[in-house]
């Protein structure tokens, strides 16, 4: 089988890479013991925490008992691979045609290299150097998983691992089979008696294909070290980013978004040669401080220089009024573009939609971003929590549309109120001898409502109909968020019909049918 | 409209402004006006139908701006909310209003003005929340914008000069009793202040 011998990879590999890239983000402490969770598990954790005992997989009440002073943080996928990128960038420079294989984890072919560098431990070497900012390991063999887990049994000392070619099975063949990442599959041959990857390699490989079907034997293939896998190069994408460094820094908003201008024409016309439209920005805004606000910013078409520089000076605007400190660094990166062609007006142009967010594009600048807003259904049993603003522009935040798309049973009956109060107004509910309706622990009303009594009037008016009491009771295991109330319906002699909320003794107007 | 006879005929500015009126009334017919379509639950409520360009006003009932704007709305022309941050757009959505074309913009400040025009410039029809004092003169130079840009703007609250004025001179539900049954239907009775006089009509909203 020696004409099917998996070709010589590189895989370089840099350890904890979610940690390292979070710490990157500016937001954790550099040497505390960090662990990053997601759905009340750890996903990664520092070596710091490791010492004390933490690890994958587990609960994240027991990784703070077992290290009380662990930082807890939610895992962001997209911060590992946005950080990844500048290393992918930097290891091209070097060695050509990188495939990510996860952020953390980039293979490449070895041959070249090694012939470029004169020997594969001099391009390790040149690597490790070119990374010297990070821990990077790298691990030299035949197909990728061989060179995987050589890059995983890497120490700090000896930062890179050759296996000499044709070598790779009598690599693999002592590891445990843990190294294959196939929980199931792993437990199964465990149970069997096979506790090496030598173990499982010794098997024949159609008796394995008989028994564990074709995901188990390919996972035979990579434990006799033929990892049919091939390295898919990816094709470097332009710099399309621009950045402007403020020296001294800036303490002005408007300074600072004039200080950017010509950057924006910069970044649209670099975005426009590449035959493309950016239909969302993320702009980071670095303080001398340090501190650093990061935002995605989205587009109902594509953006415009002008638009790019008003997204900036609204991002500043939102950190609260005046500057809390000089900015030092403005970047402003493309998060999501579509081909030009899709963009394209058509011949009799898009004239009205252009129009229309032209116009409130300007009221946006008049009054602020959050001034001018769509509303979408949300979902939820107060009336206010069923209305969602979005601002003009950006896209529906996605839980919302998510929640409207409940049942919700036991809402209002229709027709629904015609306003809601965005804050509930006080009122009174009197009964026939002038004190207060109440409703007790069975949900039964004190006294027939007569009276009503609103905060902003002086005097009462009758009660001519009502109905009631609607109890909402929700999330009574969330002490922060639960509610207890009654509604009630009542209409006065004046004809003006209210939906009225008894909560905790007191009464609140939550809507009018006006 | 005709002089009330209870008021003083020394109170020159209120003279005068009637006199205006009816100048306006008088001059403001003109063959390029054209109707915006109208629900069936309140057609008939405006003479004349609603039109582009103009300015109504209504006083107590904010689901009779919905019900107004409902039919344009459906038929694809975009609306604007000017200064209501308590409108139920839930409510909104049952009427046929189109969200997605829906504009809000609850707060906006001391520039009422600003923004008014900002938004009648691109918005088909726009129900605003009359400003706390109106000039005269900064009503007409919008009503003036309004007619250039053919778009409807509707004020709930006073309004100097508008077209037509509505106002809720009664009201009454059904389907509530007492302790039981939820609110059905609505009968408005929707006074019409208009240049063709005064008119009465009993609408009934269903749920």
């Amino acid at each position: 089988m020696a004409d099917t011998n998996p070709p010589r990879v590189m895989v370089l590999w840099i350890p904890d890479w979610p940690v390292v890239a979070a710490r990157e983000s500016g937001l954790l402490p550099a040497t505390a013991p960090i662990a990053l969770v997601a759905r009340g598990a750890v996903t990664a954790c520092s070596a710091e925490a490791r010492d004390e005992g933490v690890q994958r997989g587990l609960r994240v009440r027991e990784a703070q008992s077992r290290c009380p002073q662990l930082v807890v943080q939610p895992h962001d996928p997209a911060v590992d691979a946005r950080a990844f990128d500048p290393v992918v960038a930097t290891i091209e420079e070097r060695v050509p045609g990188v495939e990510v294989l996860r952020p953390g984890l980039a293979v490449m072919r070895a041959r070249g290299a090694a012939r470029y560098y004169r020997g594969e431990a001099r391009a390790a070497e040149e690597l490790v150097q070119a990374l010297g900012a990070y821990d990077a390991r790298l691990g030299i063999a035949d197909g990728v998983f061989a060179a995987e887990q050589a890059a995983y049994r890497t120490g700090v000392q000896q930062r890179s691992l050759t296996v000499p070619a044709g070598a790779s099975a009598q690599f693999l063949a002592p590891l445990p089979i843990d190294a294959l990442d196939d929980p199931a599959l792993v437990a199964l041959l465990k149970r069997l008696g096979a506790h090496s990857l030598g173990d499982f390699a010794a098997l024949g490989a159609a008796d394995v294909l008989a028994r564990f079907g074709a995901s188990g034997e390919l996972a035979h293939a990579r434990a006799a070290g033929h990892d049919p896998r091939m390295v898919t190069a990816r094709t470097p994408p332009r710099e399309l980013d621009r950045v402007v460094e403020f020296e001294p820094p800036l303490d002005q908003v408007d300074t600072v978004a004039f200080g950017y201008r010509t950057a924006a024409d910069d970044f649209i016309a670099g975005i426009t040669e590449a035959g493309l439209v950016c239909t969302a920005i993320r702009v980071t805004i670095a303080a001398e401080s340090g501190a650093v606000t990061e935002r995605e910013w989205a587009h109902p078409r594509h953006f415009t220089a002008a638009e790019v520089v008003d997204r900036i000076r609204w991002q500043l605007q939102g950190s609260g009024g005046a500057l809390a400190s000089p900015i030092a660094r403005v970047q402003v990166s493309p998060e999501r573009v579509d081909a030009i062609s899709h963009h394209e007006a058509g011949l009799w142009g898009h004239a009205p939609d252009e129009r229309i967010h032209h116009g409130l594009s300007r009221i946006q600048s008049m009054l602020g971003h959050e001034a001018v807003a769509t509303a979408v259904a949300g979902g939820g049993r107060m009336l206010a929590e069923r209305r969602v603003l979005v601002p003009w522009g950006d896209a529906p935040p996605a839980h919302a549309v998510q929640l409207a798309g409940r049942p919700w049973p036991g809402r209002l009956p229709d027709p629904p109120p015609a306003t809601v109060f965005e804050q509930p107004r006080p009122m009174l509910v009197l009964d026939a001898s002038g004190s207060t309706v109440t409703v007790d622990d069975r949900g039964v009303v004190s006294a027939d409502p007569v009276w009503l009594c609103r905060e902003s009037e002086a005097g009462r008016s009758r009660i001519t109909s009502w109905a009631g009491p609607w109890p909402v009771h929700q999330r009574w295991w969330d002490a922060a968020r639960r509610r207890r109330a009654h509604r009630f319906q009542v209409v006065d002699e004046r004809g003006e019909a209210w939906l009225v909320l008894l909560e905790h003794g007191s009464w609140w107007a939550e809507a009018r049918y006006d | 409209m005709l002089l009330s006879a209870a008021a003083p005929l020394t109170d020159a500015p209120s003279v005068r402004d009637q006199l205006q009126d009816r100048i306006r009334s008088m001059q403001a017919t003109r063959l390029d006006e054209r109707a915006l379509p109208m629900l069936p639950a309140v057609a008939g409520l405006i003479p004349g139908g609603l039109r582009q360009g103009s300015v109504y006003s209504i006083t107590g009932s904010t689901t009779l701006a919905m019900a107004l704007i409902a039919a344009p709305s459906a038929q694809g022309a975009w609306c604007g909310v000017l200064g209501l941050p308590d409108f139920g757009t839930e409510a909104a959505a049952h009427w046929g209003i189109d969200l997605d074309r829906l504009v809000l913009v609850a707060d906006p400040g001391r520039r009422w003005m600003t923004v008014a025009a900002a938004m009648t410039d691109v918005l088909s029809v726009v129900v605003a929340h009359s400003p706390e004092r109106t000039s005269p003169a900064d009503a007409s130079r919008l009503a003036a914008r309004l007619r250039q840009r053919g778009s409807t703007l509707i004020v709930l609250g006073d309004w100097p000069g508008a077209d037509a004025r509505l106002r809720v001179v009664g009201s009454g539900w059904s389907g509530l009793g007492h302790g039981y049954g939820h609110l059905t239907h609505r009968l408005l009775e929707v006074q019409a202040d208009s240049r063709v006089g005064v008119h009465r009509k009993q609408l009934e909203l269903a749920g």
